[in-house]
């Protein structure tokens, strides 16, 4: 048995008096798609933050391929090239064109040079229908292009692992399949992620595992068949009840 | 001149908009407008035309007359006030060429996380704070006059440099001020975003979050830079034969102030323009974030 992708232990995460993170547990297979699921606060976010150290630890210990990155003395820039993490609000460079945003990491950070990097941005910016984008600014585009530009940006750096934090949460309705359809796409081709993610029918649908987390702790995970249809625990029936009576299941 | 000012006017049957908006006249556009500027023009007529009234009127007006607006000895000393100014024109473009880097390299220094690097930060708050605090004519001063009275060997006793380098560290401090909070109004989601990239610090600074913050700051730094154009006048107190010294020496020759007035005039149709085109950047601003908030 290889090492798992991802592996988190006893993580703990506070800010300030208030312990979003309470000993979260997780292990993530190559090409698995793990998808966090929970009420706002529930520490989906954190959780992901936590994974990719752009939050510091306060306990635990989180282990890519076996290499544990949040070891003192690691150097958090390489770690990262290694994982991918795309956020609600897309976070784009507005004062950047699209095709500098995506190669702007493989060249500082990778030192591709610049006509490879384009060529490779190009190529990716293509295989999501953005080719006729790569010249524009980030406002021009609407919020599903901009959150697919956010997508290939983290791709150009071909990560091993995909964090996708709520990533459309902040679109209107009519541009989330767009978004979703990328994330299918790279699930069929067999990328490593982790989504937190409001979509269920979506979590159902994408999932290898779904996990449900409540005041910090995952309380529950299984496949998305048994925890969406015959979940264990109470709160998670409360949990997929309220979802259900939103309309959103 | 005065249609420039009265337009960059918002549509009509927009009253949010355009409330706020830098119009000196005060009028909209279409026949209205014209009404409305017409009357703050006719209304600027009276007033200033009653004051100038009051003033040349005034018992001792052909004295002030004869002492400081004699047109003969205005025509005389221009070309040689004009020649001086370009003494001002040079401290000013040296002095902003260094200010624009170096108060970038102390706003980052002040904003450099962690314990290591407190005498970074330490220095930069200092160093902020004493410059911003001494006046200007006394910092060029005592830089002036007492960096060349040390005698150390190899320092420079040329009073235009010991001008330009007590500008510098002048202006440097209040433009590092600029620099920083334009550095600290870049959300920090966009630094998360550069890093998460794997991009290290100091480039996500570099290629990301500074200059984003440099557009932003460009008005108040062009503010600035207004302020330190009528500030090379004070460099004349260590002997260098600018403007306003030039027209200390014609002064004296003539035993009238004219020259004073002229020196004045060269600084104002230099600055003028230059603070016009701030406010209309401002104003362009201004517009797009309005454009891109809707």
């Amino acid at each position: 048995m290889s090492e798992p992708a991802l592996r988190v232990e006893g993580l703990h995460k506070s800010f300030g008096r208030l312990e979003v993170l309470r000993g979260i547990d997780l292990a993530v297979a190559d090409h698995e798609v793990v998808c966090l699921i929970g009420a706002s606060g529930s520490g989906k976010s954190t959780l992901l933050r936590c994974i990719d150290l752009l939050e510091p630890l306060d306990a635990g210990r989180v282990m890519v391929e076996g290499t544990e990155i949040s070891a003192v003395g690691v150097r958090v820039d390489e770690v990262r090239r290694r994982i991918g993490i795309v956020f609600q609000a897309f976070n784009l460079f507005p004062h950047m064109r699209v095709l500098d945003n995506v190669t702007l990491a493989p060249r500082k950070v990778l030192r591709v040079r610049a006509p490879e990097a384009e060529r490779r941005a190009l190529e990716l910016l293509e295989r999501f229908g953005l080719a006729d984008k790569a010249r524009e600014f980030p406002d021009r585009l609407s919020g599903g292009q901009q959150q697919r530009v956010a997508i290939v940006r983290a791709l150009a750096m071909q990560p091993q692992l995909m964090l996708l934090d709520e990533i459309t949460s902040a679109l209107d309705p009519e541009l989330v399949a767009e978004v979703l359809n990328v994330i299918r796409e790279l699930a069929a081709a067999g990328m490593t992620m982790v989504i937190a993610t409001h979509e269920m029918g979506f979590a159902r649908d994408i999932a290898n595992r779904v996990c449900f987390l409540d005041g910090g702790r995952i309380l529950e995970e299984g496949p998305p068949a048994q925890l969406f249809g015959a979940p264990r625990e109470e709160r998670t029936r409360q949990f997929l009840q309220r979802i259900v009576e939103a309309g959103r299941l | 001149m005065s249609g420039d000012l009265a337009q960059g006017v918002p549509p009509p049957g927009d009253p949010l908009r355009g409330d706020r908006s830098s119009r000196l006249l005060g009028g909209g556009s279409g026949r209205s407008a014209l009404r409305t500027n017409l009357i703050a023009l006719g209304s600027a007529a009276v007033v200033f035309g009653a004051l100038g009234l009051v003033i040349v009127n005034a018992p001792n007006w052909p004295a002030v007359q004869q002492a400081f607006f004699d047109g003969q000895v205005l025509a005389d000393s221009l070309p040689e006030l004009a020649q001086a100014f370009v003494v001002n024109i040079q401290l000013f473009l040296i002095a902003e060429l260094l200010i624009l880097p170096l108060a970038l390299v102390v706003a980052v220094l002040r904003l450099l996380p962690g314990p290591a690097f407190f005498p970074a930060r330490l220095f930069a708050v200092v160093y902020a704070d004493l410059f911003r605090a001494v006046p200007g004519i006394l910092v060029i001063a005592l830089l002036g006059f007492g960096m060349p009275a040390l005698g150390i060997p190899g320092i420079p006793s040329d009073p235009f440099v010991w001008g330009v380098i007590a500008l510098v560290l002048l202006y440097s401090a209040y433009v590092s001020e600029v620099y920083r909070a334009g550095i600290q109004s870049v959300h920090p989601s966009q630094e998360a975003a550069a890093r998460s990239l794997g991009l290290s610090r100091l480039q996500a600074l570099r290629y990301v979050v500074i200059p984003q913050a440099v557009r932003r700051v460009i008005p108040p730094l062009l503010n600035d830079f207004i302020g330190l154009q009528k500030d090379t006048a004070l460099v004349s107190v260590i002997g260098v034969v600018e403007v306003f010294r030039q027209a200390q020496i014609d002064e004296a020759a003539t035993f009238n102030f004219t020259p004073y007035v002229g020196a004045a005039l060269i600084f104002v149709v230099i600055t003028v323009p230059l603070a016009r085109f701030t406010d209309w950047l401002v104003a362009r601003d201004r517009r797009r974030q309005l454009a891109t908030a809707t």
